[in-house]
């Protein structure tokens, strides 16, 4: 075992010299020592993601990237809440016409049932430059250098850096209309083209003729949409676009501050389509090519993606303006800066949440979420009943942001199904009593430490139309008790059941003891409690819960063909209006037989005209009684378990400044900003590596193996007399 | 009212295959031979006795039965329950809210207590179950758990000492000799088979038996996980799920690499080339990826007969069963060639050429000389691998192909610890159980698999 | 050997069709196209009509196995199995069901893997070996004695257990090295000596145990007894004779896996984010990308064959008494 010990010294002396090596940066920093000090900002990503190619991104993952890169005609403003748009690209928020059948301009006031149609009409800033890239590259004459690539040329192209010379064009608004079109070409499947079809003036006839030719066309070639118009997009002049859709959708503002609605180069597209570069995995799928604060560097989804400053980036200021609150929290002390203020944003893959979290604390993340395992490290509630971090982090000098996420988390009963289904009130009471058994505050407590509000109806807080108070609780499962909403009983719960026909959980008529299913997709051992919990709950009704677990496949095709019972659900808003809530019951948008997202096939005809008229209206008083009535009209139906709405715990250290939560931006980087000098300071200090185990452990097992040569030597001797 | 998962019944046939094969191996002095040489290794029968202790538990697992729900006794509850459960019913129903370390009165993290008064303060709460006798935990805990414990240990104690005399008097009675003589003989180490070593460990398996289950009547021994549910019972359930994931794969493997590697050996040719090259294919494909492939499939389905498979608990079984299908198909591969390397020695021989030349029918060959021939080696293979079938449940679970979420495992409880560690304090005891528990058995799965091949294997006697 | 070789190479061929058989069988009776479609798709506004364009555009709108609308050959020829399995035969992966070219992501995962299993691979050989030798060495020492029992009690540890442990201890508590992470070139030596010692130390119970019976064996052949009978010291003796005998079959054993390095490490490439093959696959097994995974069977079942057609080879070099013919 000596030459066994002769081992571990040579690890040891790897490590010393290792250690030598990088004497300048701690010795677990995962990043390279020359960009300590560095302007770059260090965050993560979960998954890979799927698609970089604005007209078909649809996950948070992927607008966190894209959002940077990308720049749609509207924003959000950063600082101000409620959530408004302001202009990002556009010089102005659009004037908005409506006409009638003959394309006649009616005055303010008209009812809705006249509106024909509704124009769109934007003006663009000058001189916005897209972001340098080969496809814009030209030579001398003009022509295009990287259009047709040679195969010598391509045996040199491994990355789209591999390219030596770049160019770049002004923003124009024919990119927009391009990328509107793209929406509709037949090989992206832009998950919103569907939708879009009901809403743009000739979209759904562009779309027929582009899947025709689309298909006719031959492989393998650049697919021009520069040759197709769209009647309802047109661009007067380069730097003016005129939006029409049919009859009134105010919601269509909020889908112009997407991705989805970002600018587009034809050039891209045509340089992207060579299949030599498809082959390399260069595809706009990977690799953006946008006008945004930010480019992409570098694009290994494996591991990292690397935001780089892009040079071309038009001027852009910190807003001077924001709410009461901001300014005495400093976040207006940068107002009027050039943005971005960050050079360089690096993402690093990170799918497990045990590493992410140890080296945030160890100053490698600048900011982080909280998993729920992590939260009893960071977090404590107050005694005044809010959460605030625990002593440990704050001596880190780490800080707290919360915010309620304009989010659903519930459980869905499928109307369809015979035994929870049904709009009758022996069933609505069944529905009303799980509601109640459903302990959701103790869900909040256990699985989400507290993170979560529990719901109330559809509308999440900072939606417009959600109550505070007394006046919007969910009567049918909360009293309003000492100034705050407090869960009905239990005993009340069993009584509703046996209305409903099943006392004590036993069907009266069979005399056979109620079966309930729940069909989720599970992901493996962490579900359990989770179940556990679930089943405990309609226990104290006397009610047994099965699991129905399968794959999310599976999931999905069982919603598809309506044969859930009761699904876990949850929906993310994608703009803050609550038509973007309600529609999630809209008798039209049932999943069976429309294929829409009503999975719970809620068909309620009062429901679906109070629906109508609420979308259509401005925000106000009038629908604000509305939204009351429908909110009064699917608490009684219940036909979710309304659930909860999560809150955002986010914890950032010292050195990260300019943050606050915006749950509908998603161009947020350009505002931030980091104190590098700081931060090397304290990763340093952070993570003074620790020796002496090692080196007692090789003493250790020196003093084991000195006994035992020993006594060879002794063998050897005897054997030698 | 009794009603028998797939999974149980098969493990209770094979139990009683091999109680038939201890039977049969009695009455035969040639098959005595190698188990008496096993029977002298010290490290072996304490291995044994480790091993009888956890089928002990793994059996009372697998026996489940409805149980009578309430007042009345004609209705039956819907789930299943098992002896075992029953046994430690206790700790069953005994739920938590949320962690708690081993032994404690205190949750793990503190939270808003709402006092008497009505104001609230922060701090850790009194569980619910764990030490809810004490009146003053702060002053009486460490008392308690010492006295509870002691007690534990001595009633195991005194159990233990009855069954070594039992065990001593049974022994003299078989051998009709004095009591006086075995037990000297026995305390002194001195008997053929260590008896010594045998029975310390049944005492000290008493002992520990003692403590764990005074301390678990009124406290988590090995605190609770995330909803609070008794971490010790978790673990014990485990036991069940790694025998059987290590024992019924051999119902796969046996016949298949018996048939197959014995019929490739024997009549080579063209049968001797499909078969090669049916278990080349199967071994070169990554075995994970069959695995995966094959437990999304019992997925789907299961989900296409909902119907059929309506309790959680016999969708968690079948999951199971097919699992150790699955894990037999991949590794039967390597007996299959070990046999036929060995049947193809075996057919040269002597006696077999004999018995051709006289006209002996194939079958009755292959029955009668060939089989009980190569049996040492399909011993050895199954006791061999049995641990790694125990580890390799929890690596898959790890990628979620293993044994269904809701089943105790220990790859499950592995699983879900990993994310535990990160907390702080971390919560180290899920962790913790699931080693202790399967280092326990794994080990001595390990020694007594080595015994049991220095003890068969031909090359190695001496 | 040239003959053998080629003859060897024809002999992978119906290996490889049956591969490829019996995942097709059982990747696509577990999952229908329309579920991979909707998989892909996303979750937010999926038609039927974009499910079908989906699985035109990969082909997975063909009959499985047989055309009866095609005619003559291409009854057989336009089918998901035949399209799906001719490219695999010449290494051409396609394209993942999520749209990327396969080819070029095992290229460059290839890489990472290789970082990490090769050092791995020969550090664990070096450890072992090295620690094998000192426990024949002190034989019939209390050292042999503890030493083989603690190679049991460390096989008998699951491997989990050492990569959960070894991340605390060295990332957590000690500061060491990164907890997790990858980086190209030589960057990555701080991110790989903390998995490369815990496969090391994971794999010291059956390395040591298995190398120290090949030395055992041959410790005792007679032309060892009768070196050291002739007055050659005991360390004389292990290394010059004992050492160099048993490294044969040693090497042999090495040379099988050598091929499969390739394919890497699923549970550790997953745990320490290492970018390789395994994690690769371990991902693609939780998307469904089935693309991949086949892939991913066929290029280890290649690998794999080539692996037995080296350790023939091996043997030759090693050992002139066995010829191949």
């Amino acid at each position: 075992m000596s030459t066994g010990s002769n081992q571990l010294g040579l690890y040891l002396t790897l490590f010393a010299a290792l250690g030598l090596a990088g004497c300048e940066g701690p010795l677990n920093s995962p990043y390279p020592a020359a960009d300590a000090e560095r302007n770059i900002l260090y965050s993560s990503f979960s998954e890979r993601p799927k698609h970089l190619d604005p007209a078909r991104a649809y996950s948070s993952d992927e607008s966190l990237i894209l959002g940077q890169i990308y720049e749609p005609l509207l924003q959000y403003h950063y600082l101000k809440r409620p959530y408004v748009l302001e202009p990002a690209t556009a010089e102005a928020l659009p004037e908005i016409r409506y006409l009638d059948a003959g394309g006649r301009v009616l005055p303010p006031g008209t009812p809705d049932s006249a509106i024909a149609y509704s124009e769109y009409d934007f003006r663009l800033k000058r001189g916005i430059r897209f972001q340098p890239h080969p496809a814009f590259a030209r030579g001398v004459g003009g022509e295009y250098l990287y259009h047709h690539l040679g195969p010598e040329q391509l045996a040199r192209i491994q990355t789209l850096a591999d390219f030596s010379e770049t160019g770049t064009r002004e923003l124009t608004a024919e990119d927009y209309a391009y990328q509107i079109k793209r929406l509709l070409h037949p090989a992206l499947h832009s998950p919103i083209a569907e939708l879009m079809k009901e809403h743009i003036v000739g979209f759904k006839a562009l779309g027929d003729t582009l899947e025709r030719d689309y298909f006719a066309a031959p492989k393998g070639q650049f697919f021009d949409l520069r040759r197709y118009a769209l009647e309802g997009v047109q661009v007067p002049d380069p730097h003016r676009l005129v939006i029409r859709l049919n009859g009134k959708y105010p919601q269509f503002r909020f889908w112009l501050a997407m991705s989805f609605f970002a600018p587009m180069p034809w050039e891209a597209d045509a340089f992207y389509a060579q299949p030599g570069l498809i082959e390399k995995n260069i595809t706009l799928d990977w690799y953006p090519v946008g006008s945004g604060p930010y480019m992409l560097a570098e694009n290994n989804p494996n591991r990292r993606m690397v935001l780089e400053r892009n040079p071309y980036f038009h001027e852009d200021r910190y807003p001077a303006e924001g709410d009461p609150e901001d300014a005495p929290a400093g976040l207006l002390a940068d107002a009027g800066r050039l943005l971005p203020l960050v050079d360089r944003v690096v993402m690093v893959l990170e799918k497990e949440t045990i590493p992410y979290w140890n080296k945030f604390l160890q100053g490698y993340y600048d900011y982080s979420g909280i998993a729920s395992d992590n939260f009893d490290q960071a977090v404590q509630v107050g005694s005044s009943g809010s959460p605030e971090l625990t002593p440990e982090m704050l001596e880190k000098g780490i800080r707290l942001e919360t915010s309620v996420a304009a989010s659903d988390y519930y459980l869905g009963f499928n109307l369809r199904d015979p035994v929870v289904g049904g709009l009758d009130e022996a069933h609505c009471k069944l529905r009303q009593a799980l509601s109640i058994a459903m302990d959701y505050e103790e869900f909040i407590a256990i699985f989400m430490n507290g993170r979560g509000v529990p719901a109330q109806g559809v509308l999440p807080p900072g939606i417009y139309g959600y109550r505070e108070g007394e006046k919007g609780i969910n009567p049918y499962v909360y009293d309003w008790v000492d100034g705050a909403p407090r869960r009905k009983s239990i005993e009340t719960a069993r009584r509703l059941l046996a209305e409903a026909g099943y006392p004590n959980g036993v069907d009266a008529v069979t005399g056979k003891p109620l079966v309930l299913y729940l069909d989720l997709s599970t992901h493996g051992a962490d579900d359990k409690p989770l179940l556990a919990w679930y089943r405990k709950q309609l226990e104290k009704l006397g009610v047994q819960l099965v699991f129905r677990a399968t794959d999310y496949n599976q999931f999905q095709q069982k919603m598809a063909a309506g044969n859930a019972q009761i699904y876990q659900w949850g929906w993310n808003a994608d703009y803050p209006d609550p038509e973007n809530f309600f529609f999630l019951l809209y008798g039209r948008n049932a999943k069976v037989p429309n294929g829409g997202e009503n999975t719970s096939n809620y068909v309620s005809e009062e429901f679906d005209r109070l629906f109508e008229r609420m979308r259509n209206l401005d925000d106000g008083p009038e629908r604000l009684a509305v939204i009351d009535a429908l909110q009064e009209k699917v608490r009684h139906d219940a036909p979710w378990i309304f659930g909860l709405h999560p809150k955002g715990f986010s914890l950032h250290h010292a050195w990260y400044g300019n943050l606050k939560p915006n749950l509908m931006a998603n161009n947020k980087l350009k505002y931030l900003k980091i104190d590098a000098r700081q931060r090397a300071a304290r990763r340093a200090e952070w993570n003074r590596p620790v020796w002496w185990p090692l080196l007692a452990g090789l003493a250790l097992l020196l003093a084991a193996v000195v006994p035992a040569y020993r006594s060879y030597r002794h063998r050897l001797r005897a054997a030698a007399l | 009212m009794l009603t028998l998962f797939w999974t149980d019944a098969l493990f209770l046939l094979l139990l009683a295959m091999l109680g038939g094969l201890i039977w049969h191996s009695r009455r035969h002095e040639h098959l005595r031979r190698p188990w008496r040489k096993v029977a002298r290794s010290r490290s072996a029968m304490v291995s044994a006795v480790i091993l009888l202790a956890y089928l002990f538990i793994a059996v009372l697992d697998s026996i489940h039965f409805l149980p009578p729900d309430g007042e009345g006794g004609v209705r039956y509850k819907t789930e299943p329950v098992s002896v075992l459960d029953w046994f430690l019913t206790p700790l069953r129903t005994r739920v938590e809210k949320t962690y708690s370390a081993p032994l404690a009165v205190q949750g793990y993290a503190k939270e808003n207590l709402r006092l008497a008064d009505g104001s609230s303060r922060w701090d850790y709460p009194r569980l619910e179950f764990g030490g809810a006798h004490l009146k003053d935990p702060a002053r009486g805990w460490l008392r308690d758990v010492l006295r509870t414990g002691f007690k534990g240990a001595a009633g195991g104690l005194g159990l233990g000492v009855i069954l070594c005399f039992g065990t001593v008097f049974l022994i003299a009675r078989v051998r009709e000799l004095p009591v006086s003589l075995v037990g000297g003989e026995v305390l002194s180490g001195q008997s053929e088979v260590p008896w010594r070593a045998i029975l310390g460990t049944v005492v000290v398996l008493c002992i520990v038996g003692g403590v764990l289950g005074e301390l678990a009547l009124k406290y988590h021994v090995f605190g609770t996980d995330k909803v609070g549910e008794d971490v010790l019972y978790q673990a014990l359930k485990s036991i069940r799920t790694g025998i059987l994931i290590g024992t019924l794969t051999t119902f796969v493997t046996l016949p298949l690499s018996l048939l197959l590697g014995i019929l490739a050996g024997y009549f080579r040719g063209w049968v001797d080339d499909l078969i090669q090259y049916l278990y080349t294919t199967l071994n070169s494909i990554p075995g994970v990826l069959l695995i995966a492939a094959v437990i999304l499939l019992t997925q789907v389905y299961m989900a296409k007969h909902e119907e059929e498979f309506a309790s959680l608990a016999l969708r968690a079984d079948l999951r199971l069963l097919f699992l150790c299908l699955i894990l037999g198909i991949t590794s039967w591969t390597g007996l299959c060639r070990l046999l036929r390397a060995e049947t193809l020695k075996l057919r040269e021989m002597e006696y077999v050429q004999a018995a051709r030349a006289l006209g002996v029918r194939q079958g009755t060959i292959l029955l009668r000389h060939i089989l009980p021939n190569v049996f040492h080696i399909v011993l050895i293979s199954v006791a061999l691998d049995f641990s790694s079938l125990v580890l390799a449940e929890a690596v898959l679970s790890y990628v979620n192909i293993g044994v269904d979420p809701t089943t105790d495992s220990w790859g499950n409880m592995i699983n879900s610890a990993r994310l535990e560690m990160a907390r702080e304090p971390p919560v180290w005891w899920s962790l913790t159980a699931a080693f202790v528990f399967m280092f326990a058995l794994v080990l001595a799965a390990n020694l007594f698999a080595d015994a049991v091949r220095d003890a068969f294997d031909p090359r190695r006697a001496d | 050997m040239t003959a053998y070789l080629i003859r060897r190479a024809l002999y992978a061929l119906p290996l490889l069709l049956g591969v490829n058989v019996l995942t097709f069988v059982l990747f696509f009776v577990v999952n229908s196209p329309d579920d991979m479609a909707r998989m892909h798709l996303g979750q937010k506004h999926v038609t039927q009509e974009a499910i079908d364009l989906w699985k035109h555009e990969r082909g997975y709108d063909l009959p499985k196995l047989w055309n009866a609308g095609a005619e003559g050959t291409a009854k057989l020829t336009e089918t998901i199995f035949f399209q799906k399995s001719v490219g695999l035969f010449l290494f051409r992966f396609g394209r993942s069901d999520s749209g990327r070219d396969i080819g070029a992501d095992i290229a460059q995962r290839a890489w990472p893997s290789l970082a990490f299993a090769v050092p791995a691979l020969i550090f664990g050989l070096l450890v072992h070996i090295t620690l094998a030798v000192g426990l024949v060495f002190f034989r019939l020492t209390y050292l042999e004695f503890w030493g083989v029992a603690l190679c049991v009690a460390l096989l008998s540890i699951s491997s989990l257990f050492y990569i959960i442990g070894g991340q605390y201890l060295m990332g957590k508590l000690l500061l060491l090295v990164p907890i997790s992470g990858y980086d190209g070139g030589w960057n990555a030596v701080k991110f790989l000596i903390l998995p490369v010692i815990i496969s090391v130390v994971a794999g010291t119970g059956s390395g040591v145990r298995w190398y120290r019976t090949l030395f055992l064996e041959e410790v005792e052949r007679d032309y060892v007894r009768t070196a050291r009978a002739k007055g050659l010291s005991e360390t004389r003796a292990l290394f010059t004779h004992v050492l160099r005998n048993a490294l044969i079959p040693i090497l042999t054993g090495v040379v099988v896996i050598l091929p499969s390095l390739f394919i890497g490490s699923l549970i550790t490439e997953s745990f320490f984010a290492i970018p390789g093959l395994g994690s690769y696959t371990i991902d693609a097994i939780a998307q469904q990308d089935f693309a991949i995974v086949r892939a991913m069977v066929f290029l280890g079942s290649a690998l794999y064959i080539l692996g037995l057609v080296l350790t023939d080879i091996s043997y030759t070099l090693a050992d002139p008494r066995v010829r191949l013919n």
